[in-house]
């Protein structure tokens, strides 16, 4: 699942229906921003169900950096 | 030789010698408050003494508009000050940082001192508070590997928002490295870069074993830190120096898990109400074209050629149902003119008068009638004719009527 998607999923949501909202459309153009907004509503959807929280540290990288290397943490 | 010295070269000796003496430049002194003035521009002036002498104060405003206290007269107090020459009357004054009242330890004074000094370089102010990123991808977590903080977070993190990603970056949260662990761990989020937010966090512990996120290092590592920090540090009545420094200061370490990102049930039913209000629009919509198309098929039946050729067929309806009347009435009128003329011709004819009783009489042999008694004599036979047929009679006695011409036919039976 691509990360940023639930964040530009919504937020293409919610523009949707703002230009729905807004003024008065064909209906036509109406329909096809329904649709869309469906369909983004579903998406919205989808990346929460799918998503698993990922876990990372930070070690040093030997160009003198830091890089991230998957990690679970040691039950206390 | 006599070298005699101006008033000022000597006030400006003085106050270089003081101000190059380290001891005089860094003093913290106990004393009594008395003579406290305010001047009109704000500045605070007072006597600090002890039972054998007294120096006077300046406390200037700057630092009280940055909350540094206000002394009152008689108040045992703590101050901070350098000790200098105000050369235009050759006196000594210290100018007073901080006050605090007497009997504070030692690290609540430099508690108080060093937030002194952070809110005099504007690490304090309420206008560089950055905003946190609403829906943060990476979390960078400044803690300790190990212990209760780092899987309170994942837990929190993991429940409200797993779409997130947690990147620890280690440090030692107690003990003599431990700021100096801090930083670097700071810095290593930072120059990993790919975090948009960090949480720095530790669990309860006493204010020692806090100490490290009172220092001042860590306060500036936190502030020069170009991803928005947020501080969880010990339980909710601690408050370290690097709480007031972050962007945002979360009570406990579980505190700013929760603060950072959003909760996946809130942004479900936020999903929910743009899902509704997608549907109740497009209802609306769709509801308000078919009313429109409603108003013109009325339109539409109203102007319509079906009414008028009802009305012109009523009409012609009409139009025929009189004419026929007229004809009949007319016929009528006729017959009875008719009729009436019927009447007229039979009520003329002789033989009507036969209904009414009247009978005419007739010589049998010659058909001629009997007008007058003197056409009948004795014996003729005569033919009366009534209404309804006709007999044969004898004439008797004919007999003029008195008064009459004798020539008048003698009919009385």
């Amino acid at each position: 699942m691509e990360e940023t998607s639930f964040e530009q999923a919504f937020a293409q949501l919610e523009e949707t229906v703002q230009s729905l909202e807004s003024g008065n459309l064909p209906l036509e153009e109406a329909m096809a921003l329904f649709e869309r907004g469906v369909k983004l509503a579903a998406a919205c959807n989808s990346c929460l169900d799918a998503a698993e929280l990922r876990l990372k540290q930070l070690v040093p990288s030997l160009d003198g950096g830091f890089e991230a290397e998957p990690w679970q943490p040691k039950d206390t | 030789m006599i070298q005699i010295q101006r008033v000022s070269e000597v006030t400006r000796y003085l106050r270089e010698l003081l101000d190059a003496d380290e001891v005089l430049q860094d003093l913290w002194m106990e004393g009594e408050v008395s003579n406290f003035s305010r001047s009109s521009a704000g500045h605070v002036y007072f006597t600090l003494k002890d039972d054998a002498s007294a120096l006077s104060c300046v406390l200037f405003r700057g630092y009280i508009e940055r909350g540094v206290k206000v002394p009152e007269n008689g108040l045992q107090v703590v101050v901070h000050a350098r000790l200098s020459v105000y050369e235009p009357r050759g006196t000594l004054q210290l100018y007073v940082d901080l006050v605090e009242r007497a009997g504070l330890g030692e690290l609540a004074l430099q508690f108080e001192f060093l937030k002194a000094r952070l809110a005099e370089d504007g690490l304090l102010e309420a206008t560089r508070k950055r905003p946190l990123p609403a829906f943060p991808k990476r979390i960078g977590v400044v803690t300790s590997p190990t212990g209760a903080v780092i899987h309170d977070i994942i837990n929190i993190v993991g429940r409200r928002y797993p779409l997130a990603e947690i990147v620890l970056s280690p440090a030692a949260v107690q003990g003599a490295d431990a700021a100096d662990s801090i930083c670097q761990a700071l810095r290593a989020v930072e120059e990993y870069g790919e975090c948009d937010v960090v949480i720095l966090a530790r669990g309860g512990g006493s204010i020692e074993e806090l100490w490290p996120f009172n220092e001042e290092k860590v306060a500036r590592a936190i502030y020069a830190c170009r991803i928005p920090v947020v501080s969880g540090v010990g339980h909710e009545t601690d408050v370290t120096i690097a709480d007031l420094v972050a962007d945002v200061r979360a009570p406990t370490p579980s505190g700013a898990a929760e603060l950072v990102v959003p909760d996946v049930q809130e942004l479900r039913s936020q999903v929910r109400a743009q899902q509704l209000r997608l549907w109740q629009r497009t209802a609306e919509l769709l509801a308000s074209r078919r009313a429109a198309l409603e108003q013109v098929q009325v339109l539409l039946f109203r102007l319509s050629p079906v009414d008028r050729l009802a009305y012109c067929r009523q009409q012609s309806r009409e139009l025929s149902r009189r004419m026929v009347m007229r004809i009949q009435y007319r016929l009528a009128v006729q017959r009875e003119q008719v009729d009436g003329r019927q009447r007229q011709l039979s009520s003329l004819s002789p033989l009507a008068i036969l209904d009414r009783g009247y009978a005419l009489c007739r010589h049998l042999s010659t058909r001629e009638i009997v007008h007058s008694v003197a056409q009948a004599s004795p014996g003729d036979s005569v033919e009366v004719r009534v209404s309804d047929g006709s007999f044969r009679s004898k004439v008797c006695t004919p007999e003029r009527r008195r008064g009459k011409a004798c020539d008048d036919g003698g009919n009385e039976l």
